[in-house]
């Protein structure tokens, strides 16, 4: 059976000859035309006069575009229609687009974007979240508040309060392959390649920038280089822009942000800070808690608000807060648009009760991993257990998830050496830590819980299988081959994939989430499914036997005595003027939300996992290496585990950079400082852990999703908190004061730690 | 600005082209010589996917001029596999799921190649400074180290 097994990624073989395409990579016409953005220079005011002259003379320049020359639309806002593609006389970031360059080459562009004279009368800017409080700037309202229970009463009859602010960073997501459209006029409208997580999006804004209905314009995905949700809504702009200038010209047009272009205009991950104040039992166990958090969203709304939302339904994480208070401010900024990115929000709601748990361990002076426990929910409770937004927590396995976890990597016994080490050692101090994620599966807007798919059999018996998913490097297409292949009963290899087409399957939902197994899986199982059926009830026909009889595997198709190939079946039913294509449809159950109230049933399921971190931290410098990492993570039955553990590890590191050098510095003036890998750092080799260890919990889903497994996109980066929180223990380890470790962990803040720890500030 | 005709052999074959004297190695073969196999992924030799080899020696292609080619030897991932055989690196990169998006594929391996063509038996953290250059945003980088061990004992005749 093809589902479990841990084929290799559908693009393998091209990826290490370099013949896998990109869309920088596609041949284009000649005559192609290339474009650029000019950015504002400030981070807020009005324009008040651009003297565009020098552009239109520069070499290669064909055309130079400001908002009065959109035809139509000038919107690429996935939410609320608030981000014109070119600023419209305001502007409101360092980096906001203002005018478009069409030129002959890409350098021409860029060089000639660089040439515009703009004046403009500046305002003051809000950065940070202070400021945007003060000034009340923000999306909503009001704060958005849920609750449970009675938090300040339990923590005012509480033995012991304990309460503390966490700042914790942006994250830049660096794919690899920044971001990229070509558009290609033709006939009817306009062909779209783009770098994107969400075609579907991509054709609705495309459509509204030219002024079409969405029929006539198609949109094509067949690999993005990463995507990590930086190419959920970040791409608009770049296909809006192309699709624009071909529909103008009659000319393929094509636009790439190099490097710094995509770090200065392009959304992050939001950064926060998160007060929490928590009233415990003198064993640590938690009566009451209140969480504050402040989510600095950037100048449009973009996907703040349900990632704001994911942030305060993830402040539970593992454990059952029966009085719980979360308070929710969505900070409006004059800086970049934060936007998805992994996790979407739920990292940052997690580490605020990890932290918090941290503290607590800290200050009554226990076991931070017995703390975590005391407060866990119970393992596959009755569904009396409920989360701060009210829903039964049926499927919990962390208590026995910890128990393997902590013995496979010899927690107890490291943690005593830790100790030892600590008490001879002045200069390198290390750490360890145990974290929990609990991590809830589907998306938060209940209707993009929905997938499509297209299947087709050919007469001889060669598989096209088509689906709205995309491919970021996850394996998605392969593992929804997989299940496709496991349908029909042959091997994998007879499925085709082909990539994201808008025309083939419509009204797609983004991959994103963690979705694109679960909802595009079964979407195709659907499809197979029907096909499957049509060919059995023909055979069966043929030989007077039941439908039911007929089996489909190893490739080949057995009914009562006779024993076919499968391409013989496909022959004798497409023969048998059987149909042999068809579309599935998937809609994913039991969910409902009240997102105002904050009650229902947001996820389908949770998926679960722990990891351990030691760390050791040179006291002197601030420096700090990661030496060891063990992972116990739930993937349910895994459609593909190599695929599965890559995402795993991949995913620590990613989360372990977050906390620990990616540190994002705007200025006083509202300019992003880090704007290069050369000053952005991202984990390289020579980060990773030396002894990394990393395996499946071998449960099954207990809901019915594709093959019983679980998503596993998003649930691993949370692993990361672990390495933090050992940072954190490290830096403990160093005096008796709470050291108060902030996000980043970059050297600097883990000095700062140091001397927190010692009383030394 | 007057184009410069240049010269070179790639992957074993002679080719010529012609080149803006400002234009970078990575943009010439990318562009001129549709080997779009090395990436671009910052253009400031800080991320390595555009690593080739110039006369033996690793290099970031988008730091060179395609001028600076003149009489050289490059090599790139579109010739590591010889023949329609892939080279056991490849092999293990595909057997080991050391990529995922595959967009830093392509310079890792360049850069690994040129790792065991001088060091043949390359320690653990041999491997990990020497692709210390090279960034990998998807996979954490723990299966591509294996890769690259496995791929040295394989051409040891260790394997
Ligand atoms: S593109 Fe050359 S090092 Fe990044
Ligand atoms: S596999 Fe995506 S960057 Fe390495």
């Amino acid at each position: 059976m093809s589902v479990g097994t841990s084929l290799p990624h559908d693009s393998a073989a091209l990826h290490v000859t370099g013949r896998a395409r990109y869309v920088d990579d596609l041949p284009v016409p000649a005559d192609t035309l290339h474009l650029a953005f000019g950015i504002s220079t400030i981070a807020h005011g009005e324009i008040t006069s651009m003297d565009l002259s020098a552009v239109r003379a520069a070499p290669g320049v064909v055309a130079v575009l400001t908002a009065e020359d959109l035809p139509f639309a000038n919107d690429v806002s996935p939410s609320a229609h608030d981000e014109p593609m070119l600023s419209t006389g305001t502007v409101h970031f360092v980096g906001q687009p203002i005018f478009l360059v069409v030129a002959e080459s890409h350098l021409q562009a860029r060089k000639a974007a660089r040439l515009g004279q703009i004046s403009y009368k500046e305002r003051p800017a809000l950065l940070t979240v202070d400021q945007a409080l003060a000034a009340n700037s923000r999306f909503e309202d009001g704060p958005v508040i849920w609750s449970k229970g009675d938090a300040a009463a339990a923590i005012a009859k509480a033995p012991r309060v304990i309460e503390g602010t966490f700042d914790m960073g942006g994250q830049e997501h660096f794919y690899l392959e920044g971001q990229i459209a070509l558009s290609v006029p033709n006939e009817g409208g306009v062909t779209v390649h783009c770098s994107s997580q969400h075609p579907t999006e991509i054709q609705h804004k495309v459509a509204e920038a030219i002024g079409t209905h969405m029929n006539a314009v198609r949109v094509e995905m067949r690999r993005m280089g990463g995507g990590f949700g930086g190419k959920e809504s970040q791409g608009n702009a770049l296909a809006c822009s192309t699709a624009i200038v071909a529909r103008m010209t009659g000319r393929a047009a094509k636009m790439r942000y190099d490097r710094d272009d995509d770090m200065v205009i392009t959304g992050k991950r939001h950064d926060f800070r998160i007060h929490y104040r928590a009233g415990v039992t003198d064993e640590g166990r938690i009566l009451g808690i209140e969480f504050l958090q402040l989510a600095r969203c950037g100048w449009s709304m973009d996907l703040s608000l349900p990632v704001a939302d994911r942030a305060m339904l993830h402040s539970d994480n593992a454990y059952n807060l029966e009085n719980i208070r979360i308070e929710s401010h969505r900070l409006k900024t004059n800086t970049q648009s934060a936007t998805a990115y992994r996790g979407f929000g739920g990292p940052q709601g997690m580490i605020g009760i990890e932290r918090a748990m941290d503290h607590i361990a800290h200050v009554l002076g226990r076991d931070p991993v017995a703390v975590r426990k005391a407060n866990y929910y119970n393992d596959m409770g009755d569904g009396s257990q409920t989360t701060p937004y009210h829903m039964p927590v049926e499927d919990f396995i962390l208590g026995a998830l910890t128990e393997r976890l902590e013995a496979s990597a010899d927690y107890q016994a490291r943690k005593k050496a830790v100790a030892d080490w600590n008490a001879k050692n002045d200069v390198l101090k290390k750490g360890i830590a145990l974290t929990p994620v609990k991590f809830g599966i589907s998306f938060t807007l209940t209707h993009y819980n929905q997938a499509g798919a297209l299947v087709h059999v050919y007469q001889d018996g060669s598989i096209h299988l088509n689906h709205g998913g995309t491919e970021m490097g996850q394996g998605l297409n392969r593992k929804v081959a997989q299940v496709v292949a496991a349908g029909f009963g042959v091997d994998p290899g007879a499925v085709q994939i082909t990539a994201t087409d808008t025309g083939k399957v419509p009204n797609t939902s983004a991959t994103a989430a963690s979705s694109g197994a679960d909802l595009n899986g079964m979407a195709a199982k659907a499809a197979t499914d029907t096909i499957r059926e049509r060919m059995a009830e023909f055979l069966a026909r043929e030989h007077q036997a039941e439908p039911a009889a007929v089996r489909f595997e190893g490739g080949r198709v057995k009914i009562g005595g006779e024993d076919m190939a499968f391409e013989e079946a496909a022959k004798r039913c497409y023969q048998g003027r059987v149909s042999l294509s068809s579309t599935g449809f998937y809609a994913t159950p039991k969910i409902t939300w009240d997102r105002k109230a904050g009650r229902g049933r947001p996820f389908y399921y949770f998926a679960y996992g722990a990891s351990v971190t030691e760390v050791v931290v040179d006291t002197l410098t601030g420096e700090n290496r990661i030496l060891r990492t063990d992972i116990l993570h739930d993937a349910g039955n895994s459609l593909n585990p190599a695929l599965d553990i890559g995402q795993v590890e991949g995913a620590y590191v990613q989360g372990a950079g977050w906390l620990t050098t990616e540190e994002l510095v705007w200025d006083d003036k509202g300019r992003l400082k880090t704007h290069a890998p050369s000053t952005y750092k991202i984990p390289a080799c020579s980060d990773r852990p030396r002894i990394f260890n990393v395996a499946l919990w071998d449960g099954p889903n207990r809901e019915e999703t594709i093959y019983r497994s679980k998503a596993v996109g998003e649930p691993p980066f949370m692993h990361g908190i672990s390495a933090f929180s050992a940072l954190a223990d490290a830096c403990a380890a160093c005096g008796p004061h709470w050291p108060d470790l902030q996000a980043p962990a970059t050297a600097e803040a883990v000095l700062a730690a140091v001397k927190r720890a010692r009383g030394t500030v | 600005m007057k184009k410069v005709h240049v010269t070179t052999n790639v992957n074993g074959d002679q080719v010529e082209f012609l080149a803006d004297p400002r234009e970078t190695l990575l943009d010439c073969l990318r562009n001129h010589l549709d080997l779009t196999g090395t990436k671009e992924g910052c253009g400031t030799g800080d991320c390595g996917a555009c690593s080739v080899t110039l006369d033996g020696t690793l290099v970031c292609s988008c730091l060179v001029l395609g001028v600076e080619a003149e009489g050289k030897k490059i090599e790139t991932i579109e010739g590591m596999a010889s023949d329609g055989e892939l080279h056991p690196l490849q092999r293990k990169f595909i057997e080991h799921a050391a990529l995922q998006c595959g967009f830093c594929t392509p310079g890792i391996l360049v850069a690994a190649k040129s790792l065991l063509d001088t060091n043949p038996d390359p320690s653990e953290s041999e491997i990990r400074f020497w692709l210390a250059g090279n960034l990998c945003r998807c996979t954490g980088y723990d299966k591509i180290v294996r890769a690259v061990q496995d791929a040295a004992a394989e051409m040891r005749g260790a394997a």
